[in-house]
């Protein structure tokens, strides 16, 4: 895992010392409301409905038990016990004091971690997939390449005013876990001729306007990464429109202009900026890369593994689901749920923080990833040590085997906590879940990716949902539009609209009669939603969510 | 003609808690929505928002809300600003635990 130098330390003290100096000059007045907000959103400090927010990075979702043990002490001494992950690698604190904060930051930073550039026009936190360094289907670990491109990306004078947030995000994996075609640039390793290499994606992103992002270039030597995409946030900075919020993301940009005409000007920058990179840049990250270095995979046998599968049921179930398989010989990828039937998705207490670093110093080689989900991963078990660690997560009620499956919702906090909400998300993410638990079908279905926004800025990412809800305010009452069809991997597509949205009150009986719909539709248990989806097309959905439409028609 | 002026309230965070707080009628700032000044008219609720302006040091991102009288002083009409009343639906936090604790 990589370790702060001497550099990011003092960069990341000196700038703990501001904020605590700019928060006392807010306190005794010496800054105004209109002073202060920009400073306090450049160290992730926004105020919400109920109470200021703190937003922590956790880059490219890495993190070691120690930072995870911060993360929980932070929750218990300054919030309210918990934290919320999100879907960009971020941990959100819901109830901060505004005097605290200074203290929060610095504690952070005691582990090597930071809010900086988690909000503003800036770019943010360099996502990546939550497998990274793992997955048996990897080329390489894109993590060497996320940090080169955080330590590049921190504090960078040219991109600290940057028409509206840039985000990027890195997969090393052809199965595309980090969302790379809803993001401002997707970075996906390609191998050509025994080297590695980008295919670069640009113009991707969820919000008010949802777009999948297009192929700048197919192959990018390794070498011209850094140079490549400063070229992109370059051309992007001078044409990005100003004049308006909305149309300010590089995907309107990249829709405008085309994007041949945008290619012909990265390329051209690219040409102009890439003497400037002497090759430093390509040394840092060989020593970062070593610091990325896999763990020591022990060597044991398996069979205590799998007789515990044949006695256990409810352990064999929870296998079923919540393992991916890992490279390593006897290894396991084990993702936590932190979506226990009717929780909060993304809610994890300090207690269960504590309790999943510990599991992973003892059997996870001190790592831990948060995935873009809102799940927790422990990257490395050894099969061996799996009916050990499944007890733990047991006791600790983070042994639910839902991964993948209708109750693992991504739900963005909506109107219960944000205040640009305009419905609320988690209510409803807490129902669907509950039910489909009473109903004791969601294995029955099978993979199911249902993602609830509470407002068209779709931090929920509803867009790309199999199942996309989106909460919005219909005349000061709650209400929900639902989308078909939506896909995040590398077959991305964004959701269709179904038809008029549901009350709070319809909302889960219509995703209820969706799903069993579905299940009367598919060809056979097989048949995923989103592959019948595209097999039948959204009108036999539309039928089943507006039977009453149909009925008058007839 | 007076143009139709939807009562109000002022509202704003607390500056060091965060905590939704609403301005009464002598310019103190309590934490229940029923002890502000329910406000009739424009000129009024522009001289609040003036005074809510010299009191930075108190609060942050003040701002009017819709309101209606009610049997016990003024109630929000907004589902949102009934949130704000209360706290988050998910767990037992903030106003709606504050108050208990108040009345005990
Ligand atoms: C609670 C405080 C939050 C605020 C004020 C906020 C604000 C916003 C805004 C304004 C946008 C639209 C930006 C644009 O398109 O230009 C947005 C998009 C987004 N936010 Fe949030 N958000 C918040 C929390 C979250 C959370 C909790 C998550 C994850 C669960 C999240 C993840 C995202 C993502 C993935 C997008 C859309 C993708 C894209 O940028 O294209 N945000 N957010
Ligand atoms: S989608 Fe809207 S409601 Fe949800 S977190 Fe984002 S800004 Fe807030």
């Amino acid at each position: 895992m990589y370790k702060y130098n001497d550099f990011d330390e003092g960069f990341v003290r000196t700038r703990v010392a501001q904020f605590r100096d700019q928060v006392a000059r807010r306190i005794d007045g010496s800054l105004t409301e209109d002073e202060f907000k920009p400073l306090r959103l450049m160290n992730g400090l926004y105020l919400q409905l109920h109470a200021y927010m703190l937003r922590v990075a956790v880059p490219y979702g890495t993190l070691n038990s120690t930072q995870m043990d911060m993360l929980a002490h932070l929750a218990e001494t300054y919030d309210k016990g918990y934290g919320h992950f999100t879907t960009r690698q971020n941990i959100q604190y819901n109830w901060p004091e505004l005097g605290d904060v200074p203290d929060m930051l610095s504690d952070l930073a005691d582990v090597g971690m930071h809010a900086i550039q988690t909000s503003g026009n800036t770019i943010r936190n360099v996502t990546a997939d939550h497998f990274a360094g793992a997955a048996a289907d990897e080329i390489a670990d894109p993590r060497p390449v996320a940090e080169l491109l955080r330590q590049w990306s921190t504090d960078h004078p040219e991109f600290q005013f940057l028409p509206r947030k840039f985000k990027i995000a890195i997969t090393g994996s052809p199965n595309d876990r980090a969302v790379t075609k809803a993001h401002d640039i997707g970075l996906r390793m390609v191998m050509q001729n025994g080297a590695a290499g980008y295919e670069v994606i640009v113009g991707g992103g969820l919000g008010r306007t949802p777009m999948i992002g297009k192929v700048i270039t197919d192959f990018l030597p390794q070498a011209d990464l850094l140079p490549y995409v400063e070229a992109i946030v370059s051309v992007w900075n001078r044409l990005g429109r100003r004049d308006n919020k909305y149309k300010a993301r590089i995907k309107i940009t990249v829709h405008e202009h085309g994007i041949d005409e945008i290619r012909r000007l990265v390329d051209a920058r690219f040409a102009e900026i890439r003497p400037s990179f002497s090759g430093i840049d390509q040394e840092i990250l060989t020593a970062i890369a070593e610091q990325f270095a896999a763990p020591a995979f022990k060597i044991a046998d398996t069979k205590g593994y799998e007789a515990a599968r044949i006695a256990n049921p409810a352990f064999r179930s929870w296998t079923d689901t919540n393992l991916t398989q890992h490279r390593a010989d006897g290894y396991a990828i084990v993702s936590i749920s932190i979506k226990k039937h009717g929780a909060t998705p993304g809610d994890a207490t300090a207690d269960q923080m504590r309790v999943m670093a510990n599991l992973a110093r003892t059997y996870g080689h001190d790592e831990l990833r948060i995935s873009h989900e809102q799940n927790v991963i422990l990257p490395h078990v050894h099969k061996s040590d799996l009916p050990k660690l499944y007890t733990a997560l047991r006791a600790a009620d983070l042994a639910t085997a839902n991964i993948g499956l209708a109750s693992d919702i991504i739900a963005c906090p909506g109107m219960d906590y944000c205040a640009l909400a305009t419905a609320r998300s988690i209510p409803v993410a807490q129902e669907i879940a509950m039910r489909f638990d009473e109903l004791k079908i969601e294995h029955d279905i099978g993979a199911l990716k249902i993602k609830i926004s509470g407002c068209i800025n779709a931090c929920g990412h509803h867009h790309v949902g199999h199942i996309g809800i989106l909460g919005l305010d219909r005349a000061g009452v709650e209400n929900y539009q639902i989308t078909l069809g939506g896909d995040h991997t590398e077959t991305a597509a964004v959701g269709e609209r179904a038809g008029p949205g549901f009350s709070a009150d319809d909302i889960v009986p219509a995703i209820e009669r969706l799903v069993l719909g579905y299940m009367d539709l598919r060809n056979s248990a097989d048949e995923t939603f989103l592959d019948a989806y595209r097999r039948l097309g959204v009108a036999p959905f539309k039928a089943i969510l507006y039977p009453q439409e149909r009925a008058n028609a007839a | 003609m007076a143009r139709i002026f939807t009562p109000k309230v002022v509202t704003a965070n607390r500056l060091m808690q965060g905590d939704a707080v609403w301005l009464t009628a002598n310019g103190h700032w309590s934490d229940n929505i029923r002890d502000a000044e329910f406000i009739t008219d424009e000129a009024t609720a522009d001289l609040r928002m003036m005074d809510a302006d010299t009191q930075a040091h108190l609060i942050a991102g003040v701002y009017l809300a819709d309101a209606v009288m009610g049997d016990n002083g003024p109630e929000p009409t907004h589902f949102r600003e009934d949130f704000r009343t209360r706290g988050p639906s998910n767990y037992a936090h903030g106003k709606q635990v504050d108050k208990v604790e108040n009345n005990v």
